[in-house]
């Protein structure tokens, strides 16, 4: 029987992992969070559940399904995949409980075939003041809101850019936050360009109306400003958020100066868009395409021999996407044909792919709203001065150096969070492996004690 | 493009060989086919040690290098200005355990005649050596204690030897893949690279574990193979690590010929509050792929060091390819069948710490000048070398 291991269990790892059981795999589940649904269906642990989560939720019907079809698959929660070795076929390195804590059981698999739907997180381009308390990636004020029903203050900004910020600003309001504005960046020429003028009409050609216009109405019913062109371009304040100045965006989201509002706020929640996780990806060897997802074929087949990708790792392309995607790489994983209505389907999802990234993708000007002691790596503690500086003193524009001698990106989160950001302000050139700060041999943290088990953790698997 | 010297490779060792030569006057160009200080020099642990070389050639150089680096960082350092980063130079000394009942009196052995060859020695009661090292295993058979080892940030240094090599009128030119010689007779009179042609007299390969096919590629053929290490960083912490700690196994897996994978456990602070822990030996050819039980013997040779790291998130591991010779001496000097074609490389893992002295070395052989150490033992013609040439002496 051949066996398929699905890491992620977010939409796409959900119904990929349904689709090949369906299809007569034996399957496994994994996801490194305690429970299912990923970061899109977040929800409120078992022990308490809530009472209105499908009102919380869209698509929770779906989710539901999806949960409900699991019977069979084996479903590994807080299973951190920490390493993918392909010395001697494919061997996917476990550790599983609680993150960060000691003694956790390791385990091995060798799967036959291996869909990888690890999901995005989202980006977040570093402004002054973005260090402060009170400023927090839109995702996980979303993860807060939805999954503790806390909201991150009183008086909220929602700022970036990209569709995510709508329901950011809903699950804040729902969770008791004045939302006081949501600033998209993209202006509405680019908006035009990937949507039309009214985003929920192409939105309802691909299906999603219902969601957007659901959004939409809300922020009208709720009187929320959306405000097209504008960006948070500094947070002010004595120890933590005061308040926001805001301005106006050229086209290459430079700020136009003269445009700047100052907004008091205890919150700001930002999202400029996502990045895929791909240290798993490219652990296991997938080619990686120039627009930085995992390169698929219309079976969602990588460069890889049984390595299957599906979801945000592929193009941010939303939960319909994903769900497609999951379906015909768990088919496709488990040896079976996909659906021709999949198939299908999927021609319309990449397009909507193509058009998130030409409506609300980053343009280059926003790097002149920083200042040379805005923090760009956090966890290093690296400002964008002594960066260019470091990378002026060496005539350097290979990322490799750059980390080492700045020390951008060398911190806890291994370049997650500025990864892309560091990229960008250096020049480097990401079609080259060196260049490119996905690459975590180690694809998250692991005691020392848990490396040195090897008795647990280098022999195949005997648990299934 | 003309130059007097061109230097193939802008790792640690091209860059201070091409400073070296630059600042005699002559004009040098280095070439590389990636970015500098991004290969072999990006991914080892800084290490300059004495406290692993048996007494011989290397060591003679290693101890020539303890004495030149503090002199080197701090020239480095006044030319280069505080804008520069800190290539975080530190003789912080090397305290070498043994973990087992056989391995201490070779241990001791082992640092009788290193002493008898110059070194400084201090050996060590387990007592001493927790002074030195509070949360050192208490369960160690012996120690001792190297005041002369030291550390620095490798890319850091190699990027300072870079930038003065540039003011002292080097041109780098990044991602040039050399393709071959330019002859006229047995006189090589150019370079080709992928785009243009160098005219230039004098050709140094110093392209560290890739020495080997640079020099097949330029006709001629040394016998520099890849050796893979694995190095682990911890998180930030505070500091608990004092010294290169290492076991003396180390000695065993540097000098050894074995291609299998032989790790012994090296623990050190860096500047930035992380931990290293390396490392391994493996001869796998140039694969890079990620090997779990290399990094779990690791892991469990550093535990017997300091068994509180345990506890410790590991957050990177990286691996790189130091350039390993049968004969275990680094190659610097000219091929006697190739006259105008030098070498700088083969220095395995002491790379970082004996790149300055290599590059006065090949500088000082190359204009006539008179060495600072014997370069006899360091010639591709040497004897111990011969068995594996396979073109053949001309």
């Amino acid at each position: 029987m051949t066996h398929v291991l699905v890491i992620g269990a977010g939409p796409a790892g959900l119904s990929a992992a349904v689709a090949a059981g369906d299809a007569g795999a034996r399957v496994t589940l994994l996801d490194s969070g305690d429970g299912l649904g990923g970061q899109y269906w977040r929800h409120l642990p078992p022990q308490r559940p809530a009472q209105r989560e499908a009102r919380l939720h869209h698509g929770w019907a779906a989710f539901d399904r999806l949960r409900g079809s699991l019977v069979g698959v084996e479903v590994v929660t807080e299973a951190q995949v920490w390493a993918i070795e392909t010395v001697d076929g494919i061997a996917v390195h476990v550790l599983i409980g609680p993150a960060d804590a000691g003694g956790r059981a390791a385990r091995t698999f060798a799967p036959d075939a291996l869909v990888l739907a690890t999901g995005a997180h989202d980006r977040t381009l570093p402004f002054p003041g973005w260090n402060l308390p009170g400023v927090f990636s839109a995702g996980a004020a979303q993860a807060l809101a939805k999954g503790e029903r806390v909201a991150v203050g009183r008086r909220a900004v929602v700022a970036g850019a990209g569709p995510f910020l709508l329901p950011v600003a809903q699950s804040l309001t729902a969770a008791g936050a004045h939302v006081v504005g949501v600033y998209e960046a993209a202006r509405p020429a680019a908006l035009a360009r990937g949507w039309l003028p009214r985003p929920w009409r192409l939105l309802g050609a691909a299906r999603k109306g219902g969601e957007l216009a659901g959004y939409a109405a809300h922020h009208l019913g709720r009187r929320v400003p959306y405000r097209l062109g504008r960006a948070v371009i500094e947070a002010r304040g004595d120890g933590r958020v005061e308040a926001v100045v805001t301005a106006r965006l050229n086209a290459d989201w430079s700020p136009i100066p003269g445009t700047e509002r100052t907004v008091a706020a205890d919150a700001v929640c930002v999202s400029h868009g996502f990045t895929p996780r791909l240290e798993l990806p490219i652990a296991a060897g997938c080619r990686i395409g120039p627009d930085r997802f995992v390169a698929v074929d219309a079976d969602q087949r990588t460069s890889v021999e049984s390595v299957y990708a599906a979801g945000e790792i592929t193009g941010i392309g939303g939960v319909d996407a994903a769900l497609v995607e999951g379906r015909i790489a768990g088919a496709r994983a488990a040896g079976a044909p996909a659906a021709a209505a999949d198939l299908k389907r999927r021609t319309a999802t990449t397009d909507f792919a193509r058009r998130i990234d030409a409506a609300h993708g980053i343009r280059r000007g926003w790097t002149s709203w920083l200042r040379d002691d805005t923090v760009v790596c956090r966890c290093e503690e690296v400002a964008y001065g002594p960066l260019r500086d470091a990378a002026a003193a060496t005539d350097q524009a290979s990322l490799r150096s750059l980390k080492l001698t700045s020390r951008a990106g060398l911190g806890i989160c291994q370049a997650r969070m500025c990864g892309r950001t560091v990229e960008e302000l250096t020049g480097a050139d990401p079609a080259r492996a060196e260049d490119t700060t996905d690459r975590r041999p180690l694809a998250a943290p692991i005691r020392l004690g848990d490396l040195a088990a090897p008795a647990t953790t280098c022999g195949k698997d005997t648990h299934v | 493009m003309n130059a007097d010297v061109v230097v193939i490779g802008a790792g640690i060792v091209g860059a201070a060989c091409a400073r070296a030569l630059a600042r005699t006057g002559l004009s040098v160009v280095v070439v590389d086919r990636g970015a500098p200080a991004s290969a072999t020099s990006a991914r080892g642990e800084g290490n300059l040690l004495v406290s692993d070389k048996a007494p011989g050639p290397e060591l003679d150089l290693a101890m020539l290098a303890a004495d030149h680096w503090p002199h080197l960082a701090a020239s480095l350092a006044d030319e280069l200005g505080p804008g520069f980063p800190d290539i975080e130079y530190d003789r912080k000394g090397g305290v070498v355990v043994a973990t087992t009942e056989e391995g201490a009196e070779p241990l001791r052995a082992f640092a009788n005649g290193q002493a008898a060859a110059g070194v400084e020695v201090a050996h060590l009661t387990p007592g001493e050596a927790r002074s030195l090292e509070p949360h050192l295993n208490p369960a160690i058979t012996a120690a001792v204690h190297y005041p002369q080892d030291a550390q620095l940030q490798p890319v850091v240094a190699t990027e300072a030897l870079l930038a003065s090599a540039r003011r002292a009128g080097v041109r780098v030119l990044a991602h040039q893949e050399v393709v071959g010689l330019v002859r006229d007779g047995e006189r090589i009179t150019g370079v080709r690279t992928a785009s243009e042609t160098i005219g230039t007299s004098a050709v140094v390969v110093a392209a560290g574990p890739w020495s080997g096919e640079v020099a097949a590629v330029l006709g001629a053929d040394l016998p520099v193979r890849p050796r893979r290490g694995m190095v682990l960083v911890t998180a930030r912490m505070a500091q608990r690590v004092f010294h290169k700690v290492y076991d003396g196994d180390y000695f065993g897996a540097t000098q050894s010929a074995d291609a299998d994978l032989q790790t012994s456990s090296v623990v050190e602070s860096t500047p930035g509050g992380t931990v290293l822990i390396g490392s391994s030996r493996q001869q796998i050819g140039f694969d890079d792929r990620l090997r779990v039980n290399v990094l779990a013997e690791v892991a469990g040779r550093a535990l017997r060091l300091f068994p509180f790291l345990a506890g410790t998130p590991v957050i990177r591991a990286y691996g790189g390819f130091r350039p390993y010779v049968p004969d275990h001496l680094p190659v610097v000097g000219e091929d006697p069948r190739h006259p105008g074609l030098w070498y700088a490389t083969g220095h395995e893992g002491a790379g970082i710490g004996l790149a300055g002295v290599t590059g006065d070395l090949l500088c000082a052989q190359l204009t006539g000048a008179d060495p600072a150490i014997d370069p006899a033992p360091f010639q591709p013609s040497r004897p111990s070398l011969a068995a594996h040439l396979t073109g053949g002496a001309a």
